[in-house]
């Protein structure tokens, strides 16, 4: 077997790190089983800390392509797996009469062959290119039938796929998986066993300080120190969406575009709708802001000099 | 002791603590370590953390047990080769720590020896339990009749698959072309599919408080009668005073059993109410599991509240929005000359599709054929119609 991967947790971590992702060491441990054990990664947590980042960040970091599954209420085999090209097949059966084709097990054959196979992402990732397995991101698999998870289960263990007019297609390298859930419905155990589970949670102020400034390293130091302690302190407060990293980055982002380099109160108000996205919890922060929530914020220690 | 058979008690303790860990996990979590180049507690905990566990839920029963299992003092596990794995010292503080842990029976009451033992509880969380009856035959009639009544007709949804149908909806292309094949080629007719229909989620959110002691019993009942017919599991949660979750006690076939078990999982029978607060959690810890895809929500409650009227207005708005019919069963309405005028009632009603009595089986009955005829829209909902002008109106 193809030993492939990294060579310890910590080496995941460092890879990762360069294309920009931070992964704390139980997430580092993880990521490096899933890889040698040749399991998928099964991620859960709340929306914006980071799971769908892991498979793009885990891409580029073992170069290889990444395909997306973006799962959806409906979803079928046709959409997920294959499907047959059928207006090119009508047109293959007219050419062939044309041409006096007359028997109809070779027209059978010859219409169900390969090339006629429309290829979905999970038939797709059973095709490694050169030796490099690519990497299969099945993205909020919450939100499809579980109809669908009957099938993972079979997709993950065997790594084949049955079309039953070819046969079976089965992969040389089994591709990097990567699941993410955001629990609007529970998956089922018997899926989740197979995989190795991780809960991503809030990250720490200091591993959120490192991914903002991996992110944004031209925004001035103070004011991501500031724009973290900031959501740090919201996520705090009890709120029905607390904001995720990605709305972190997002503001942060926003108050870059917008050249303020420091936080204060007129500033946050303004911009408070890229943190916070639910009217109730605005309103709860506004509050609170009025009852000095910056102050508090900028007043922990991490946060820096800044004077007011 | 070697470290494979220190991991297999460490599971079954796991397991024993009510966490899900099968042979396989553990088998899993032994490869794992195989192949992780240093093996340190922290490298331990980790591999063990993301093989043994497969949900949030048991994550900080794992951290709590491998603490107590897996001590720091005793630090690092040695390196890699498979036959040094043997612990380096008899460790005999831990040994005895874990023979505590360890209970002594299977089961029920294995489970709840270790949780008791890890998390002792304080004597101010022991609260009122409670012990039911049997069923008496005349309820057992009354519930076998409310299962017929329900089990035609049920609320449906239409999902986004489709299965094949003569009705004329999609074509469905591969049945075609597949038609076709056998006719040499030639298209004979078009097959079709249609979205196929489903069964609505139910959640249910019945009020214990001590308002409500007397009807406790029939509404239990009524949720258990509903769990058994409806084609997919009920999620059922009580609240008073606190917010628990019963949807596993439904699945017990007897319900003399199950009413016992519910009964030694609630501990605020009969007390106060803040529906409000209890709304709030329910959101937080299980809205954006159990109301996705379309649920029918009925709320059992008298409406009487102690809580802030704000805050169940508020609640009740994120509720009805979130569901595709929200019904409120209130057994008071069966009192003659009653009317809905107590502040928590005041402040949910805005937010209600359909109020309907429910303080005996009749009712209940009445009900039952009411979720058999929803339509398959949402109903109408004044726009008008919002927390803050709710609470500013009381």
């Amino acid at each position: 077997m193809v030993e492939r991967g990294f060579l310890s947790p910590q080496q995941a971590a460092e890879a990762l790190e360069r294309v920009s992702y931070i992964a704390e060491p139980g997430l580092a441990v993880a990521i490096f089983l899933s890889l040698r054990l040749q399991r998928p990664l099964f991620l859960e947590g709340q929306p914006g800390v980071g799971k769908t980042e892991v498979a793009l960040a885990l891409s580029r970091a073992l170069e290889a392509p990444l395909i997306r599954l973006q799962c959806y209420e409906g979803l079928d085999l046709q959409s997920a797996v294959y499907e047959w090209d059928y207006t090119r097949q009508l047109l293959e059966i007219r050419l062939m009469e044309a041409a006096g084709e007359r028997e109809k097990e070779r027209l059978r054959r010859h219409i169900f062959s390969p090339e006629f196979l429309l290829r979905r992402p999970l038939l797709q990732a059973l095709e490694s290119k050169d030796g490099r397995a690519p990497v299969l991101l099945i993205d909020e698999l919450d939100r499809a039938d579980e109809e669908f998870e009957a099938f993972l289960l079979e997709f993950l263990s065997d790594w084949q796929v049955t079309v039953p007019e070819l046969g079976t297609l089965r992969a040389q390298t089994p591709p990097v998986v990567v699941i993410t859930s955001n629990r609007t419905r529970e998956v089922h155990d018997a899926l989740k066993r197979r995989c190795l589970y991780y809960w991503i949670d809030y990250p720490s102020f200091e591993k959120e300080l490192a991914i903002v400034r991996a992110r944004l390293p031209h925004a001035p130091e103070e004011l991501r120190r500031q724009v973290v302690a900031f959501a740090q302190e919201v996520r705090s407060l009890d709120l029905y969406k607390a904001p995720g990293v990605a709305e972190t980055l997002d503001w942060a982002a926003a108050l870059l575009a917008l050249e303020r380099h420091r936080l204060d109160e007129s500033t946050v108000e303004e911009t408070l709708g890229a943190l916070v996205k639910y009217h109730d919890d605005l309103k709860r922060v506004r509050e609170e802001l009025a009852r000095g929530l910056l102050a508090k914020a900028l007043a922990r220690p991490e946060a820096g000099k800044s004077d007011p | 002791m070697s470290l494979i058979a220190h991991l297999l008690l460490f599971a079954r303790t796991l397991r024993q603590a009510g966490a899900l860990v099968t042979t396989q996990q553990v088998t899993t979590l032994v490869e794992a370590l195989l192949c992780l180049p240093s093996l340190d507690r922290e490298n331990l905990r980790h591999a063990a953390r993301c093989t043994l566990v497969c949900r949030q839920q048991d994550l900080a029963l794992f951290d709590q047990l491998f603490d107590r299992f897996f001590r720091a003092e005793q630090g690092g596990l040695p390196p890699d080769e498979p036959q040094a794995w043997r612990l380096p010292r008899p460790w005999p503080s831990w040994v005895g720590d874990m023979h505590t842990l360890l209970p002594s029976t299977d089961g029920e009451e294995g489970r709840r020896e270790v949780v008791s033992r890890l998390f002792s509880y304080s004597p101010l969380e022991v609260m009122r339990r409670r012990r039911w009856e049997g069923c008496t035959p005349e309820e057992g009639q009354v519930l076998r009749q409310l299962l017929m009544a329900l089990r035609h007709s049920l609320s449906m949804r239409r999902t986004y698959r489709l299965r094949r149908s003569r009705r004329r909806r999609h074509p469905d292309l591969r049945r075609t072309l597949r038609q076709s094949l056998r006719h040499g080629g030639e298209l004979v007719g078009l097959a079709w599919r249609e979205r196929a229909r489903r069964p609505r989620p139910l959640v249910v959110l019945a009020d214990i408080s001590g308002s409500m002691e007397i009807y406790t019993r029939t509404v239990l009942l009524f949720i258990y009668a509903l769990a058994q017919t409806w084609p997919k599991p009920v999620e059922a949660f009580l609240f008073g005073s606190r917010l628990t979750r019963i949807t596993p006690c439904l699945g017990i076939p007897s319900p003399d059993l199950a009413l016992e078990q519910v009964a030694r999982w609630v501990t605020d029978w009969a007390g106060g109410t803040r529906i409000g607060a209890c709304l709030r959690q329910f959101h937080r810890l299980w809205g954006r599991r159990v109301l996705g895809r379309g649920a029918v929500v009925i709320v059992i409650s008298d409406g009487w509240d102690q809580g802030e009227p704000e805050l169940l207005a508020q609640e009740m708005e994120r509720l009805q929005k979130r569901c595709h019919r929200l019904i409120w069963l209130n057994p008071l309405l069966g009192v003659p000359g009653y009317q809905p005028l107590t502040r928590g009632m005041q402040a949910a009603l805005p937010f209600v599709d359909d109020f309907l009595p429910g303080h005996d089986m009749a009712s209940l009955q009445a009900v039952a054929r009411h979720l058999c005829r929803l339509p398959s829209r949402r109903p109408h909902r004044s726009p008008g119609a919002s927390a803050g002008r709710v609470a500013a109106s009381l």
